[in-house]
């Protein structure tokens, strides 16, 4: 039997992640391809936002969608009965979409000729901040229901993010939650955090929102 | 939840330095994680326990796990804090202005084996 040896790894786990990562935004560059991960809690209204901004963007975009769930394809349809391309990615239980698995996704949607790629992670505040799957921008969303509190529980999301969106502003009376305690409590975590109150219900705010990505969309494929 | 997709992942680096080490079997891995790493002790030797028994050169592994404490940095006073016991805010000045130093560590160290 050969002798035991002790060897010294130190290597971060996700070190393997971050290079898929890396890859997957370089193989989206040179297709001129923005991926855009969409993270928040189940029910906080990922796939009606979705709706929201295919509407006002599906004009001067040609955009996928690919849609992340441990089982079920009732995203998916919704989404391509909007009129864009979708494809459906089972997790099989796991709780996050982590860069390998986006790599397969990408494959098998087939990304050339896409402009703008929407990647709905699994509905979840606390593992998809751990994963980077290589986007250009990552989106979460915080709905009035679920609290004001929620940059204080789940300070990794609200750091990692780019974007921040209040969703369901149109139920505020009903519940007691602060939109200027929950913006200072995300920008104390991550001052350059884009903040944007919306309702996917009434489409309130979409407009704005709209127009900021697509300048950021132009703006990013243009550099490539 | 996450700690099974990070059993994974320490695998496949795992399986990537047995082969580069030509190694057989591992006996041993030694895991730094830090206090603010998000990352579930009893969960996360649960999904390896579970995990381990499925690979086959990992099925005698043991794994070690060494805390590594999380301690922040204020940029107002310019002197360091337990994160554990004081979160975001400066527990010397009231300061807000205040960075982890270490903390959110997920490392594999060394392993042992043949």
């Amino acid at each position: 039997m050969d002798p035991v040896r002790i060897v010294e790894v130190k290597e971060a786990v996700l070190a393997d992640n971050d290079t898929a990562a890396g890859n997957n935004r370089k193989k989206l560059s040179g297709q001129r391809t923005v991926l855009i991960n969409l993270m928040g809690s189940p029910g906080a209204g990922k796939t009606s936002t979705l709706l929201q901004l295919i509407r006002r963007l599906k004009d001067e975009f040609r955009i996928g969608v690919m849609e992340a769930d441990v089982d079920s394809d009732v995203d998916a349809r919704t989404v391509a009965a909007a009129g864009v391309r979708a494809i459906q990615l089972h997790t099989a239980g796991l709780c996050h979409m982590d860069a390998d698995m986006t790599r397969r996704g990408l494959e098998a949607f087939g990304t050339e000729g896409l402009d703008l790629i929407f990647l709905e992670n699994i509905g979840n505040l606390v593992c998809p901040a751990e994963f980077e799957v290589g986007a250009d921008l990552r989106m979460m969303i915080l709905s009035v229901p679920e609290g004001d509190d929620k940059p204080l529980k789940y300070p990794l999301m609200f750091t990692v993010s780019d974007v921040m969106l209040i969703n369901k502003i149109d139920t505020a009376p009903i519940f007691d939650f602060d939109i200027e305690a929950a913006s200072e409590r995300a920008r104390a975590l991550n001052p350059d955090i884009r903040i944007f109150p919306v309702s996917a219900e009434s489409g309130e705010g979409f407009d704005a929102l709209a127009a900021w990505l697509a300048g950021f969309v132009r703006e990013r494929r243009g550099e490539r | 939840m996450h700690e099974m997709g990070i059993v994974l992942h320490m695998a496949k680096t795992l399986d990537e330095t047995a082969e580069q080490n030509q190694l057989t079997k591992i006996g041993r891995v030694t895991l730094q994680v830090g206090e603010v790493s998000g990352i579930m002790t009893d969960l996360f030797t649960d999904a390896w326990d579970y995990f381990k028994k499925k690979h086959p050169m990992l099925t005698e592994c043991e794994l070690v796990l060494e805390t590594i404490p999380a301690v922040t940095w204020c940029d107002n006073c310019k002197k360091t804090y337990e994160t554990v016991k004081y979160g975001k805010t400066c527990p010397h000045c009231g300061s807000g202005e205040t960075w982890l130093l270490q903390g959110n560590e997920c490392i594999i160290k060394e392993i042992e084996a043949e």
